[in-house]
This record gives structure tokens, C-alpha cells and sequence, in this order.
């Protein structure tokens, strides 16, 4: 071994010694929370009343983890004189948060924008059944979606997308 | 178990050579066994599920002997019945440190076989998420290299600063770790409002963080005595077993997908360096890297400065079905070189998806590498070549 | 004392109740504010906040989780090998404490070759190690107990030249005596802030605190205990209280070796100020020895937490190599020194 070059370990203590009196990047959850990104991939929500049951969703996602049950009605004609209408009324949307993977890619899919996605992440369980979220509490996460944001300077957006 | 080196090339340096400190044995009659070490699939210096079974004589390792696979997910296998867009969401998972990087290749792949190229707003963005991933990445590399020859808290900075990062690609993408952002044809949204100011400033804490690892590790004596002259690669053997990215290039090799491989992204647009050095050992690894993140600190931001204005997707019909065809695409991934082989029947997945990933070939040359070091020098060695086993195993 | 000889054994069990309570009181203060509170603060973090206030009482809740696991013993281990090897490092940090003086009358037995003893006390922790490593049936346990032997066996003399170097100057092995020669004695002729050996004895102290950094098994020097290798060496196989041991033995020799740099080299309890002999001074001397026993602990905990460890081989070959011949030219300096001032 050479001789000691002192100066690099001197360097080395400076660098903790200056970080011990620096302010501390902690942030004491639960009693202080960070805020996330509007886009975080938190939690899916459910606006039922766009949803026609075409289960795109359910088919497109990769773990398989939305369970769509429906049945059709008959709703009366919307003038006089026309055809009754069938309408699918959704019985069953659920979402297993234990299977999800949060890859976003039923809320992409769905052509009537019935599913967003909303920054809420505090929904641990401690049963794991616990976690497959029913159509009302996903109506409750469809609440909680953020606002669309403007987009950067040169952004050409033809639809908002979330 | 001794290596079987019958098949290996052969190579002018003599691994005994490597063994730089006595060899005299001290009394022939205190000759004393071999002792066969497990270190298992859980231990704190395999970065993951691998398995060294060494030989030891002593604290000096005689044979070492990888053994992988106990992190194998099935991707191939998995690709064959995913449709694209899933597919981009499963192969995040791969590497999942740098994670945008990975979906990259194989989105370009599925772009060459259906004909249709991304607008250069969605290049350039695709272009700053890749760099973005390869500097969180390697601030973890800087910190966590430090925990494994002994310093505790820089890997504390390493996970403080990559979290900035993070935020960033959060911001952009809705996830962290998995921003399954691209799609076939472009990117699935543009940027929001503020955040070419954001990265601005993001980038300057790079650069201290930087200087904040020099200062701490890299000049610090101890640290140069641990890593200097371990592990050396020579850059022809390296090149031979497959070894690529940072770990090639600090054996002197100049060679940098970005910039040598067929033009993907927009780096020919930017001005950087490749960064080089000639010693190969777990030193020049490190010092590599550091230069590296910053390089694609500055990359970031001559990028934001040329950020073009336009769309974000081409047009692609809303159902993808590739058209037939196979193509390779590779590109230069943090942790070295992947290679998506993609064989499509038209279908609206592919038929067969070959990964070549970068940790599997890095991997391949440690039983040559670890022969006649040691044990303390195992753990540096395993921790600057810097894989992941989720890129050995996928 | 002050009471009379025939009450000889109820002095004898006051000071063994104390030197017991010590011992973890004071591996559990360094415990929380250094290795909880000051590795945090370097770190970027605050530690833990949760259990009382600013988490103090953390590691209480710790040393009770510890006491309530189950005790497994591998079942090819030296039993009794492998129960005793805790025990053995916990009690030579428990002898130590018997020459450390903390006031005027604050001391179990004042040795008249206090220093020696205290040296060669603490060695008998390498014993408790080596057990340990060997009867833990575990390979890794057995790399990390060889390595400490080779290293707190070659750390050891230039331990004990360092403080060569004080008892040359001090012209005595007590402990008492050396504390009250650095109170009294003057440099150049001024009294003032009386005689601290780290002046002159400057190259032993570091040496010292060196070799107390090897002794105690902490980065740079831990290869016994490389966590990223052999994840607590030849701890690897003690779970619950015998763990807890352990604990209390290693931030308890680091109390008791701060104690002796503290008094060996920057006065012990003294302060140059106070030269009475009331009883007050014994209060004072234990708030004096602490602080200086907080400060000399932080450098050892501040090189911990900044520094990468050293190969063996290296870590050999700076205590043979270097450290020795440093030691021996400062006794021989010292002694030239001494003789002809």
C-alpha cells in the first residue's frame, strides 16, 4: 500500500459532516404526506354512467383482474312512435387492486372514458380479499380524479388523454 | 468443482498473474483442505436471487460458479400471448431500475415491422425518459457500490437523489418505477405544464450529487485501495464473453450503441462523448459510470433546450395488428447492450419474442474473473459489473 | 472508605450493581445517539422518531423485542461453545470498567497497574470471538471469526504502545494517578489548562484511536463483521438475547475504550479548574468523563459511517507495516523526551 494521500479522507468526513447539519429529506408519514403527481397511478375510478359494457377493459388487461358482469334492458323509445331501446346496465364491476398492476391500460382502452385514474394510494388492507374493490367504492375513487392540466409549451394534443 | 476451462479461449493473461500479493505457503504441513462457500440466493452482495458456489482456499477463491435462474419469470414464453400494449407494460419489469429503457427496443422493433415512425416530439421525449432512467439508475449504482465495499451512507445519497429523478418520470408518466409510457407509434401523452423547468432543476442536483460521490468515494483512499487493480477485464476477453455497456467501455473499449449501432432515438442530433477507460478494473467501472450520469445529465439538457413542438402519436389504427416479419433491435441500455428479436405473424401480439439481455453475457465472465482474488474482492467484483437478476433471469 | 473495613462486602456488591448497570446504560446512550441519531443525521434521515419522543426510547422497544424471540441454536453447534462465547465478550467489557475512574472516589479499584490491566482485560473479547466463529457451525461464521482473530490480535500492540507512550510521561500505570498528573502538571511553565497528554502525546492518540477503531471491529476496519459479505460474521448465528449480547458488548467496549482514550489522553473526569478534593467534585468529574467520552465516541462513529473497509490483507498491513513502527519511534521519543526534560 502507498503511503496515505491524506486530503481524499479528509474530503470523505467533510461530505457527513456537512450533511449531519444539512436539513433532512425525511418525510414523517404518516404524520406529513407528499402529495403526488396528478398523473400517479394510484387508483382507478369508475364513472358508471358512461359505461356500456363492452368489457374492452376486461379483455385487454394483461393479469385479468376486472370482473364485468351485465344484463340488458329495455328502456322506452326516446320519441314518439320510435323503437325501444336495449341498454346494458351494469351489474358487477370489479377491480381485484390485488391482481392490478397498474399499467393503465383499461383506462386507455375504454372508448366512452368511464374509467380515470386518481393520485389516491392509501388503500391498504389487512385481508387481501379486502382489496377487490366494488362498483361504488370505485365510484368513490372516480371522485377523488384530478382536474386535466395544461400540457408543456409545443404540446399538440388533439384529445386529453389520461 | 472446478471450472471446466477446456473450452475456453485462449487468452495470453495468466489468471494466476491476477494474484497480486504472497503466495509462498507458510508450512506444507499445515496444507489444509478446500472449503466449498455457498453464497446462496439470499446474500446481501448478489444483488438479487444469484447463487456463487466458491471454492475457497483460505480467504482465496480457487473456482467460482454461477448459478442463475431463480428469478426466471417466463417473459418469452409470456410475450406469446400478450398483445403489444401489454407486452410494453410486462417487459418494464425486466431491468426494473431503469425500466423505461426496456420497453424502448422492443417498441421500436414492432415501429420497424409495421412501418410507421414516431413524430420527433415523441422521439425526443422517448430520448430524455431513456436518459432520465439511465441516471437514476446509475446514482443507485454510485451509492449501493459504495454499501458493498463497506461505506454505509452512500447509499443513502444514491436512493435521496435518485428520488428526484423519479418524481420527474412520476410527473410524466404517472409511475416511477414502471412508466409504461411508450405505445407503438409514439408516446401515450405529452408533458405537463412546468416540467422542462422541473427537469432543469432536477439535472442541477445531478451534477452535485455527482460531485458529492467524487468527493466522497472516489478519491477517498480506502476505497481506491479496494477497487484499483480488482477484477481487471481485458477488453478483447470481454468483448469475447458478450460483456457490454459501462463495463466494456472501462476496458478501453470506445464502443456505444448510441452512437457506433444503427441510429435509434435522436442521439445523432446531440453532442456528447463517449467516456472511456483503460485500466478495466472495478475502479475504472465506477469512474465510468460517474462520467456517464453525467453525460446524460447534459444530453438532458441540450434535449430540453431542442424539444421540438407537434404531435406526440402518429396514426396507428386503434386495434395494432404488426404485419408479418422479424426484426432484431438493440440498443445501449444502462446496463449494457438488449436486444429484442421479434417474429410477427400478423397477429396483435408477436409469435416469438427473443430477449437478449445485458446482465446474462455480464454474468458469463465471472468464473474466469474471480479466480485468485479475494473473498472481500468477490463482493466488489459482483458489485461493479452492476447487474440485475431480473435481467440475467427475465 | 469511609466506612469501616468490616462492611468491605457491601461496597464490593455497590460497586458490582453499578458497574453492571453501567455497562448497558452506557452502550445504550452511545447506542441511540450515534448509531440512531448521528449515522441518520449523516445519512440525510432522521432515524427513528416514533417509539417517545425523537425516538429515545427505541431501543429499549428494540432490546425488548430482542428478549422476547425464540433462542435457536444450529443444531451442529458446540452448545455449550456457542453459549458461552457471548458471555465471554460481554464480561471482558465488564472488567474493563473496573479501573475507569469517574471522580476523586468514583472508582471500583484503583490498580496500581490500572492501565495494563485494562489492556489486557479487554483482549479477552478476541476468546469470546474466535468461540463464537467456531461454534456457530456456519461457514461464514467461520470466515468472519478467523478474521478477527488475525486482526484484534495484530491491532493489539500498537494499542498498547500508544498508551506505552502515556505511562512513560505519566510515570505511573494507575489510572487515578495518571488523571491527576495531567490535572496538575503544567506545559512550559502555565498551569492553565494543566498538562492533557494530547499535546504531546498527539501521534499516540491517533495511533490510539486507530487502533480502538480495529479493536472494536468498526468500518474501516470490520472485516469480521463485513455486513455485505458475511452479514454479521460471526454474530451470524445468535438470535435474541445472545445477540443482544453481543450489542451491548460492542457499543459497550466502544463506551469503555472512549473512557480510556478520554482518560488517558484528555484528563478523565478532571478539569483543571477544580483541584478540590469535596464531594461535589464527583458529580462534576461523571458529567466531565461523559462529555468527553460523547466527543471521543463521535469520532469513532463519524470515521464509521464515512468510511469503505479495508481488505484483510490490508487491514494487516497497515497495523504491521505502519502503525507498529509509528508506535515504536513515538515510545522511543517519548522516552527520550522524558529523559532528558
Amino acid at each position: 500500500m502507498k503511503g496515505p494521500k491524506v486530503p481524499g479522507l479528509i474530503k470523505g468526513l467533510g461530505v457527513t459532516f456537512r450533511t449531519m447539519l444539512e436539513p433532512k429529506v425525511t418525510v414523517q408519514y404518516p404524520h406529513e404526506k407528499e402529495i403526488p403527481a396528478p398523473r400517479a397511478r394510484g387508483v382507478i375510478g369508475l364513472q358508471e354512467e358512461n359505461c356500456t359494457v363492452c368489457m374492452l377493459c376486461a379483455r385487454s388487461c394483461p393479469d385479468w383482474c376486472i370482473y364485468i358482469e351485465g344484463h340488458k334492458e329495455k328502456r322506452p323509445p326516446r320519441r314518439e312512435g320510435g323503437r325501444e331501446r336495449t341498454v346494458s346496465v351494469l351489474d358487477r364491476f370489479d377491480i381485484d387492486y390485488g391482481l392490478c398492476m397498474y399499467c393503465g391500460i383499461c383506462v386507455e382502452v375504454c372508448p366512452f372514458d368511464a374509467l380515470h385514474w386518481s393520485p389516491e394510494f392509501e388503500y391498504s388492507e389487512f385481508s387481501i380479499a379486502d382489496l377487490l374493490h366494488d362498483k361504488d367504492k370505485l365510484g368513490e375513487w372516480d371522485a377523488t380524479k384530478p382536474e386535466p392540466e395544461p400540457y408543456e409549451e409545443g404540446a399538440v394534443v388533439k384529445a386529453a388523454k389520461k | 468443482m472446478t471450472t471446466d476451462t477446456s473450452s475456453m479461449p485462449e487468452i495470453d493473461i495468466d489468471p494466476r498473474a491476477l494474484r497480486h500479493l504472497a503466495d509462498a505457503q507458510v508450512n506444507v504441513e499445515l496444507d489444509t483442505g478446500d472449503m466449498i462457500l455457498n453464497m446462496g440466493p439470499q446474500h446481501p452482495a448478489t444483488h438479487g436471487t444469484l447463487r456463487l458456489v466458491v471454492r475457497l482456499d483460505g480467504e482465496r477463491v480457487l473456482a467460482a460458479d454461477p448459478i442463475i435462474g431463480y428469478m426466471h419469470r417466463g417473459y418469452e414464453k409470456l410475450t406469446e400471448y400478450r398483445t403489444y400494449p401489454q407486452i410494453t407494460t410486462l417487459i418494464n419489469r425486466i431491468d426494473w431500475l431503469s425500466s423505461f429503457a426496456n420497453e424502448v427496443p422492443f417498441i421500436h422493433a414492432a415501429e420497424q415491422l409495421m412501418g410507421v415512425e414516431a413524430p420527433p416530439r415523441a422521439e425526443y421525449i422517448r430520448t430524455i425518459l431513456t436518459e432520465l432512467s439511465r441516471i437514476a439508475t446509475f446514482i443507485l449504482f454510485l451509492g449501493e457500490f459504495g454499501l458493498q465495499v463497506g461505506a454505509v451512507t452512500p447509499a443513502f445519497f444514491g436512493f435521496r437523489d435518485r428520488e428526484y429523478v423519479l418524481n420527474l418520470i412520476e410527473a410524466a408518466t404517472g409511475g416511477r418505477f414502471h412508466p409504461n409510457f411508450n405505445r407503438i407509434g409514439g408516446i401515450k401523452d405529452d408533458l405537463p405544464w412546468g416540467w422542462v423547468a422541473e427537469t432543469r432543476e432536477v439535472m442541477k442536483k445531478v451534477f452535485d450529487s455527482c460531485n458529492e460521490f467524487e468527493d466522497l468515494l472516489l478519491g477517498n483512499e480506502i476505497f481506491v485501495a479496494r477497487t484499483k487493480g480488482i477484477g481487471i477485464i481485458p477488453g478483447d476477453l470481454g468483448a469475447a464473453y458478450g460483456v457490454s455497456g459501462s463495463n466494456l467501455r472501462a476496458s478501453g473499449v470506445d464502443w456505444d450503441l448510441r452512437r457506433d449501432g444503427k441510429p435509434y432515438l435522436v442521439y445523432n442530433e446531440l453532442d456528447w462523448k463517449v467516456w472511456t477507460h483503460p485500466a478495466g478494473d472495478s475502479y475504472a467501472r465506477y469512474w465510468v459510470r460517474l462520467q456517464e450520469t453525467r453525460e446524460s445529465a447534459r444530453m438532458v439538457l441540450q434535449m430540453l433546450d431542442q424539444l421540438p413542438a407537434g404531435p406526440v402519436m402518429a396514426k396507428v389504427p386503434r386495434i395494432i395488428k404488426v404485419p408479418e416479419g422479424e426484426t432484431y433491435v438493440q440498443t445501449e441500455n444502462p446496463l449494457g447492450e438488449m436486444g429484442y428479436y421479434v417474429i410477427s405473424k400478423g397477429a396483435t401480439g408477436p409469435f416469438r419474442t427473443k430477449i437478449r439481455s445485458a446482465s446474462f453475457s455480464n454474468v458469463s465472465i465471472l468464473p474466469w474473473l474471480l479466480q485468485g482474488v479475494y473473498v472481500p474482492d468477490i463482493v466488489t467484483i459482483l458489485a461493479s459489473l452492476y447487474f440485475i437478476l431480473g435481467d440475467i433471469d427475465r | 472508605m469511609m466506612l469501616a473495613a468490616d462492611y468491605w462486602w457491601i461496597w464490593t456488591i455497590v460497586k458490582v450493581v453499578v458497574v453492571l448497570a453501567i455497562v448497558p446504560t452506557g452502550a445504550l446512550v452511545i447506542g441511540f445517539v450515534f448509531l440512531f441519531k448521528v449515522m441518520s443525521y449523516m445519512q440525510s434521515r432522521l432515524g427513528p422518531m416514533e417509539a417517545g419522543p425523537q425516538g429515545t426510547l427505541q431501543l429499549l422497544a428494540d432490546g425488548l423485542k430482542f428478549l422476547q424471540k425464540e433462542d435457536i441454536t444450529p443444531k451442529q453447534a458446540d452448545k455449550w461453545v456457542f453459549a458461552l462465547a457471548p458471555v465471554m465478550v460481554l464480561a471482558s467489557t465488564f472488567l474493563v470498567f473496573v479501573v475507569l475512574p469517574a471522580g476523586p472516589d468514583l472508582i471500583v479499584e484503583d490498580i496500581q497497574t490500572g492501565a495494563f490491566y485494562a489492556l489486557a482485560v479487554s483482549s479477552l473479547s478476541v476468546i469470546g470471538i474466535l468461540m463464537a466463529g467456531w461454534a456457530s457451525a456456519n461457514k461464514f461464521a467461520l470466515l468472519g471469526g478467523l478474521r478477527a482473530a488475525a486482526q484484534l490480535i495484530a491491532y493489539e500492540l500498537p494499542l498498547l504502545l500508544a498508551v506505552l507512550g502515556v505511562v512513560i510521561m505519566a510515570g505511573t500505570m494507575s489510572m487515578q494517578e495518571i488523571v491527576s498528573i495531567q490535572n496538575t502538571g503544567e506545559i512550559f511553565g502555565w498551569g492553565g489548562i494543566g498538562n492533557p497528554f494530547i499535546i504531546t502525546q498527539i501521534v499516540g492518540f491517533v495511533i490510539f484511536m486507530i487502533a480502538a477503531q480495529a479493536e472494536l471491529t468498526q468500518p474501516p476496519f470490520d472485516m469480521p463483521v463485513a455486513e455485505s459479505e458475511l452479514v454479521t460474521g460471526y454474530m451470524v448465528e445468535y438470535t435474541g438475547f445472545r445477540f443482544l449480547f453481543f450489542f451491548i458488548g460492542e457499543f459497550g467496549t466502544a463506551f469503555a475504550f472512549a473512557g480510556l482514550a478520554a482518560t488517558l489522553w484528555l484528563g478523565g473526569w478532571a478539569v483543571p479548574w477544580i483541584t478540590t478534593d469535596a464531594w461535589w467534585v464527583n458529580l462534576v468529574g461523571v458529567a466531565v468523563l461523559f462529555i468527553k467520552i460523547m466527543a471521543i465516541s463521535f469520532l469513532i462513529f463519524w470515521v464509521r459511517f464515512t468510511y469503505p473497509r479495508f481488505r484483510e490483507d490490508q487491514l494487516q498491513a497497515i497495523a504491521w507495516k505502519y502503525l507498529i513502527p509509528i508506535a515504536l519511534v513515538n515510545v522511543l521519543a517519548t522516552g527520550a523526551f522524558k529523559v532528558w526534560m
